[in-house]
């Protein structure tokens, strides 16, 4: 079953194309990786697709979400969907959590807005279990801090609690491990991977080492276009588009 | 779990709190006790100096300057709540609102600037002659003179908060306009309201003093820094501790709480929100 398919996706601003003619499909229980250099169109595309983009931007083409239409979809319709069905975590844990509340609370408010617990103390003590999924030391303890008290791991694990609270049929990732340190990124994309067992993922990075240990399939994304797809095996084994091949030569991988 | 605890006293903050302190407690004291009755006329004690009984002398009536001080601290307060509370009501929401939304906002922005063009006195004095000269009506004129001070503070912090990732990731998970305004922006922004809350604070009890002076503001017999003050004018040359004593009691209030408010700046800088 097809969870997102996107067609001909196009963004620009004014008559700059940012993101031009991008398609692709992810399957339930599909994990795909969008992978290509700063400023090739990534965050654009997993903008678009959460119907994120800011006002100044334009989008073409379709996003169909199951069977909704997501570009053109009003805001109110949108914001159901969004943290229910389809989630997203960011790439800078520091500055992703407002600072003025408990980390607890803001977990326990996603579920809250989407009526998924019946009350406050119901959603609290989800928040808690969703903070040990993640393996936040003393998830109890933990609830009531506030983000500056929780290290950049810390964070990136509560962002992914508040993603995963309302068990999306898609989840985001836009390159969730770039701020953190080695250890702490193979943990994170353990959980995101346990995270995301039967439902869809789309995972943004640059680093090729994390798509071939997360995704089935991957995307290359070059200049605002989708220049090669295919399974992680074959894209990485026999790259067809010389920018592919530039990024496994400078890489590890390439050299291993 | 590492906890990072920034306090940082400057003088400045500890200053103005004592100075605050010390009007708040002027005011509550008077509601229990005063050395005499604020009230009292006697003319057999007019006009006498500083002495034992009367630490700060009386005025014309024979009124006792020290409980006239302290009542008088009671109607500086309600005037700067009163003033303050008006303006913060209605000042925040139209800013947060106007930082929200783009074409609603610039009109918001715009009528604000009209408002801003007119002198806060000026405004004083037409609701008084309108609505009748009281501490009341001077004060929300005072009040709605303020407004635009506050939109423009609410507006400019949320504007920054609304670029920021938490609101971006607010939105990713679902929320919308109200409850992003309620939970997310409100408390990001509260430091910088109350720091432009102090100083509209001070701001205010000047005016009050300013417009009880021109007659505006405070009736007699209810004692007013300002009114006493007014009072003392034609006594000046001969009396100058009737203009001093008042004088000193505004300057202390209105030190305090431009103080606290700097004070407050420093301690809730836009850097540092949420580090408590």
């Amino acid at each position: 079953m097809t969870v997102l398919t996107v067609e001909n996706l196009g963004v620009s601003s004014g008559d700059t194309h940012l993101v031009d003619h991008v398609s692709f499909e992810i399957g339930q229980g599909e994990r795909v990786g969008l992978i290509g250099e700063s400023g090739s169109g990534k965050t654009l595309t997993a903008a678009a697709v959460m119907g994120l983009l800011s006002d100044e931007l334009t989008a073409s083409g379709s996003v169909l979400f199951g069977n909704k239409e997501i570009l053109g979809a009003r805001e109110r319709d949108l914001a159901r969907l969004r943290g229910r069905d389809m989630a997203m975590v960011f790439q800078e844990p520091m500055t992703a959590l407002n600072p003025t509340m408990q980390v607890g609370k803001q977990v326990a408010e996603v579920m809250l807005i989407h009526r998924t617990q019946r009350d406050r103390r119901s959603a609290r003590a989800a928040a808690v279990e969703l903070l040990e999924l993640v393996r936040l030391p003393e998830p109890r303890r933990a609830a009531k801090a506030y983000p500056h008290q929780l290290s950049g791991g810390q964070r990136q694990r509560v962002m992914l609690a508040m993603a995963l609270a309302n068990n999306p049929s898609l989840l985001i990732c836009d390159e969730p491990t770039t701020a953190l340190d080695v250890t702490v990124q193979k943990q994170i994309l353990e959980l995101i991977v346990a995270g995301t067992r039967g439902s869809a993922l789309l995972f943004i990075t640059h680093d090729l080492a994390v798509v071939a240990s997360v995704c089935d399939r991957v995307l290359v994304m070059y200049e605002g276009r989708i220049v090669e797809g295919g399974l992680v095996q074959d894209v990485f084994t026999a790259p067809r588009h010389r920018y592919t091949q530039q990024l496994l030569t400078f890489s590890e991988l390439g050299t291993a | 779990m590492v906890t990072t605890e920034t306090r940082r006293r400057t003088p400045t903050l500890v200053v103005g709190t004592i100075l605050v302190v010390l009007v708040v407690l002027a005011a509550l004291v008077s509601f229990i006790w005063t050395p005499h009755d604020a009230l009292r006329v006697d003319a057999s004690i007019r006009l006498m100096g500083p002495s034992g009984d009367y630490l700060l002398g009386t005025d014309k009536f024979g009124r006792d300057m020290v409980s006239q001080i302290m009542v008088g601290a009671r109607t500086t307060l309600y005037v700067g709540i009163v003033a303050v509370g008006v303006a913060a009501l209605i000042g925040t929401p139209l800013g947060i609102l106007a930082g929200m939304t783009r074409w609603l906002g610039e009109f918001i922005m715009r009528v604000n600037d009209l408002v801003l063009a007119f002198p806060a006195l000026l405004l004083a004095i037409m609701f008084g002659a309108v609505f009748g000269a009281s501490t009341l009506t001077a004060m929300i004129a005072i009040g709605i003179a303020t407004v635009p001070s506050f939109a423009r503070i609410a507006r400019s912090g949320t504007l920054q908060v609304m670029s920021t990732e938490y609101v971006l990731a607010a939105r990713a998970a679902g929320r919308r306009g109200l409850r992003i305004a309620v939970r997310h922006v409100l408390p990001n922004i509260s430091g910088l309201l109350i720091v432009q809350g102090s100083v509209s604070f001070a701001i205010a009890v000047l005016s009050e003093a300013a417009l009880s002076f021109l007659g505006f503001g405070t009736r007699p017999p209810t004692p007013s820094w300002g009114r006493m003050l007014q009072e003392s004018q034609e006594l000046l040359a001969v009396q100058p501790r009737l203009a001093l004593v008042p004088g000193v009691a505004i300057a202390i209030a209105v030190l305090g709480f431009n103080l606290l408010g700097d004070g407050l700046r420093d301690r809730l800088d836009p850097k540092l929100a949420g580090r408590r």
